[in-house]
Order: structure tokens, then C-alpha cells, then sequence
């Protein structure tokens, strides 16, 4: 892969590189995850095309699953999109968070760069640009290698859900939530991200249990970066 | 469905999913946040992780245990300890996969 920014020189095509090397988790979770996602689209009877389509302009993986269901369900399509936007309304948290660490790109490249912002690129993201400078090559790469996985998988999935393999004899739906512990222990450093985490975690599965199954991980979130943020701040004081 | 308001669906999900990943990058863009907010979002991506990470492996299958049928719960803990020692992505990734797998496979 070639780098297209202003210096060609050997760094920016590295940058690239290391983009898809970092994505090489994500990619693991992506592919086995999207091929469920390609399977259970065709169960519910969308089209390859569609299945492909909604890869490629949502990208959104718990989203485009719930959605899918609805789908089957022959839910009305403003249930779906009421549904969808509740759902990846998180993201909304992600794009400001990760905002102070790409404040000073071009409005073209925010806008891409929003595009493939999902819980797993936000996490890795976020992980990296706290160890090392921010490179954009790598960042885009690192986007783009997770959204290629993505529709891949996706697109096998449909293609061959006709003849429906599992993924649990190989592990392949633990990859997220381990990937999720990786992350986690990477991105704390302070005692009060501990508090975030664990308040934030708390309240989420309390608020599952509690049958708010769309707006767990949203409100949870909310509760535990406040916490996180209040004890951060009187620890200061 | 028709095949054209299934189209218009896959739209509309696309349009509500991409207006939240992106009306905060610009609207901040060139801003200066205050302290308080800033403490916030810095505590966003651990609180995010965990609320999206405990009802995987607290309640699997929608009810909370902690139970040896509960294998993503039991394999968090390697996956951990993996993940601390290691300081990488991919070592604790397989670590947490092969001993789902394993458990599987030896039949618990």
C-alpha cells in the first residue's frame, strides 16, 4: 500500500503499514462477526446487495445485527432507523472524545475520518494516540483495513449462509470481548479511569438488567466518565 | 419489504449513524473545552470499554452469572492477566480465544 499524502518519502508509507498491522485484531473479530451478521441477513431475506450496501454506508456492527432482526421481524422501516440511531447514539461520546487528540485536521478529513468511527477503531484509537504521536496515515489505515474486513466477512457471510458454518468451535466470538480486555487494561493509568471503568461497566449491566437493553452502554458511560472525571478532579483539588 | 423501501431503510440507518460520529468533531473543531469537560471526555473511552464489556461476560446469554457455565467470564481472567503482562492487543486476543476453545472443546 502506497501512502498518499504530501511526503511519498519512506515514512508516510510505513505509516500505512503499520495502519493495517494495528488493525490485525480488529480484522479477526471483523471477519468471524461480519460473516454472522452476512448469514443472519440473508436468514432475514435481504439481498447480497442490500447485505453489502448496509456494510458499506452504516458500518455499524451491533447495530446492523439488531437491525437485522427487525428486518425479519417486518418491523416498520422508521422502527428500524428509530432503532439504529438509538443504538449508535455512543458514538456521538466517541466523536468528541477522540476530538482533542485530531483537533487540528482539515474539515474533509474529520469527515472521513467519522465514517469509520466504531467502537473498535475508536478503541484502538484512542489506545494509540495516548502512546504515540498522532500519524494520519495510520489512522485512515487503520480505518479502512477494519471496514474492508467488515464488508468481506459480511459479504461471505451472505454468500454462503445457505450452507451456515459455526464460529463458536473456534473461539472466533470471544475475539471482541478479548479485545475489549486488551484495550481496557491499555488505556488505564490513573486511579480514576479505574473508577470510570468500573462504575461505567456497573451501570451499564444495571441498567441491562433492568430491560433498558438499547441505552445501557450510552447512560452507562455517561455515569462513569462523570464519576471518573469527578474523582480525577477532586483528587486535584 | 419492497425491495426499494429496504433500500431507503439502509439509508436512513447510514444518515443516523454518521450524524452522531460526526457533528461533534466539527462542531468542536477550533474550540477551546473547559477543564471539566476535557476531565470528562478523557474518561470516556474507559467508561465506554466497560460498559460495552460487562454484559459480555457478566451476562452472555441475558441473565447475569457467574457460574462455570459462564465461559466468557472465566476466560476474562487469563485474557486479563494476558493483557497486563503482555501490554499487547493480539497476545491476550488469543489467549482469551484458546481457552474458549479449549473449554469448548474439552466439553465443560
Amino acid at each position: 500500500m502506497v501512502g498518499k499524502g504530501k511526503f511519498l518519502g519512506k515514512r508516510t508509507d510505513l505509516a500505512w503499514l503499520r495502519g493495517v498491522i494495528a488493525a490485525v485484531p480488529i480484522v479477526l473479530g471483523y471477519l468471524p462477526v461480519g460473516f454472522a451478521f452476512g448469514v443472519l441477513a440473508q436468514k432475514a431475506g435481504l439481498s447480497i446487495f442490500h447485505t453489502l450496501l448496509m456494510s458499506v454506508v452504516v458500518f455499524a456492527g451491533s447495530a446492523q445485527l439488531i437491525a437485522v432482526g427487525l428486518f425479519a421481524a417486518n418491523l416498520a422501516p422508521i422502527s428500524i432507523i428509530l432503532t439504529t440511531f438509538i443504538v449508535n447514539l455512543r458514538h456521538l461520546l466517541f466523536s468528541a472524545a477522540i476530538f482533542p487528540h485530531i483537533a487540528e485536521w482539515r474539515k474533509g478529513e474529520l469527515a472521513g475520518f467519522a465514517y469509520e468511527l466504531t467502537d473498535e477503531t475508536f478503541a484502538l484509537h484512542t489506545t494509540r494516540f495516548q502512546m504515540q504521536a498522532v500519524e494520519k496515515g495510520e489512522a485512515f489505515a487503520i480505518n479502512l483495513t477494519s471496514h474492508l474486513a467488515w464488508i468481506i466477512g459480511s459479504g461471505l457471510g451472505a454468500m454462503t449462509g445457505h450452507l451456515v458454518a459455526e464460529v463458536e468451535p473456534f473461539g472466533l466470538d470471544y475475539v471482541l470481548p478479548a479485545m475489549f480486555i486488551a484495550l481496557l487494561v491499555m488505556q488505564i493509568k490513573q486511579n480514576s479511569e479505574v473508577w470510570a471503568a468500573v462504575m461505567g461497566g456497573l451501570a451499564s449491566v444495571a441498567l441491562s438488567l433492568l430491560g433498558l437493553a438499547q441505552w445501557h452502554v450510552i447512560i452507562g458511560t455517561v455515569i462513569g466518565a462523570a464519576f471518573g472525571a469527578w474523582i480525577g478532579l477532586w483528587k486535584k483539588a | 419489504m419492497e425491495e426499494s423501501v429496504i433500500l431507503l431503510t439502509i439509508i436512513g440507518m447510514a444518515a443516523v449513524t454518521y450524524v452522531p460520529r460526526l457533528v461533534p468533531l466539527l462542531a468542536l473543531s477550533g474550540k477551546k473545552l473547559p477543564p471539566a469537560v476535557t476531565a470528562w471526555l478523557r474518561h470516556v473511552p474507559p467508561a465506554v470499554l466497560a460498559a460495552m464489556l460487562l454484559p459480555l461476560i457478566l451476562m452472555p446469554d441475558g441473565a447475569l452469572t457467574l457460574g462455570f457455565d459462564n465461559r466468557f467470564f472465566w476466560a476474562a481472567l487469563p485474557t486479563f492477566f494476558a493483557a497486563v503482562l503482555s501490554k499487547s492487543l493480539f497476545i491476550p486476543v488469543m489467549i482469551g480465544m484458546l481457552v474458549v476453545i479449549v473449554w469448548r472443546w474439552v466439553g465443560g
